[in-house]
């Protein structure tokens, strides 16, 4: 029992060196995505909060045709100060927000 | 409210462009630059709306259009960002402008003598670059496999057709060139400022009072506190 406090604070520890070293944390891309597919569709900021990993995006959303996923895109890269390239839009990222996100978090690491 | 002026072309001549423009002789008169290509339509309406505030508060404005813009019989493929620019002087000078407001990347054309207020400014290039996106998206789904390289190497060699606008060579080279947002004497006004989102993300044109209410009182309340 006594030692499970010292575990948890070393595993506080190690993530917060993780996440400054990424310089913007998961929640905070988490939060920045939500806003910006929230702004771009014109959803809900609520209904979008909702939104697990599991979420299904393109073919999901109706909201979420071709000529929005261009401007998604380029507001992703505005605001999120990321280059999004042909190559990397494929069926995977735009499935689920939970790849979506994945992709976003990805971008930022190696920008 | 709506009238024309003689707007220099990209051949050399002067012809009459339309121009929507509230008048208050002896007030601060705002020379508004809409933006470019399918945000001018989508933002063209809360334009007019933040004009009218403005006309509440006895401040003039007046929104030119250019050659190839909005009500222009001149076509698109034939203007350049050089074109565009001498002309936003042109109706500068015509306006007798005290003061400019720009509307995303129609920074690119406010006359450099003026001062005033860019709001969510835009660089040419990622302007281009959304419509290249667009395009290259609307390809792909048509079953031709397009990329934005291939596109944008075509279409800066002899101009295309990009999101139904045709865009020619060298106003392609220049806006891409505009890779930067060269603010000079005006005061970015960010989207966080007015509040809700931005217009220009809407799929349709669309108006929103309160932002235009938030806007038309950041102007006045500076031009009346410089």
């Amino acid at each position: 029992m006594s030692s499970n406090p010292v575990t948890d604070n070393s595993a506080t520890a190690s993530e917060q060196t993780d996440m400054s070293g990424i310089g913007k944390s998961r929640v905070a891309i988490d939060r920045d995505l939500k806003a910006i597919i929230a702004d771009v569709l014109g959803l809900d900021a609520d209904d979008v909060n909702e939104f697990t990993p599991q979420t299904g995006l393109f073919g999901d959303l109706p909201e979420l045709d071709s000529m929005a996923v261009a401007g998604l895109l380029t507001e992703m890269e505005d605001r999120l100060d990321i280059v999004i390239e042909d190559d990397d839009v494929d069926g995977e990222m735009l499935e689920t927000y939970g790849g979506l996100l994945a992709f976003a978090e990805a971008k930022i690491i190696e920008g | 409210m709506l009238t024309h002026w003689p707007c220099p072309q990209s051949s050399g001549k002067i012809l009459e462009e339309m121009l929507a423009k509230f008048d208050h002789p002896g007030r601060p008169c705002v020379l508004v630059i809409p933006p470019l290509f399918d945000e001018h339509n989508k933002f063209r309406r809360q334009i007019i709306e933040i004009m009218r505030l403005l006309d509440d508060l006895e401040i003039g404005s007046a929104m030119p259009d250019l050659p190839g813009w909005n009500e222009s019989t001149a076509l698109l493929a034939q203007q350049s960002v050089g074109v565009w620019q001498a002309a936003m002087g042109a109706a500068a000078s015509h306006c007798e402008a005290t003061h400019v407001l720009t509307f995303r990347a129609g920074v690119i054309f406010a006359p450099p003598s003026l001062p005033g207020w860019a709001y969510a400014p835009q660089t040419g290039a990622k302007q281009l670059r959304s419509m290249i996106r667009a395009q290259v998206i609307a390809a792909r789904e048509a079953g031709a496999d397009e990329s934005s390289d291939t596109l944008m190497q075509s279409a800066r060699e002899s101009g295309m057709v990009l999101a139904g606008w045709d865009l020619g060579a060298q106003l392609v080279r220049e806006l891409e060139q505009a890779d930067e947002v060269s603010l000079g004497s005006l005061t970015e006004i960010t989207q966080s400022e007015l509040g809700g989102r931005g217009l220009w993300l809407r799929a349709e044109p669309d108006e929103d009072p309160e932002q235009a209410a938030a806007l038309a009182t950041l102007v006045a309340e500076e031009l009346v506190a410089p």
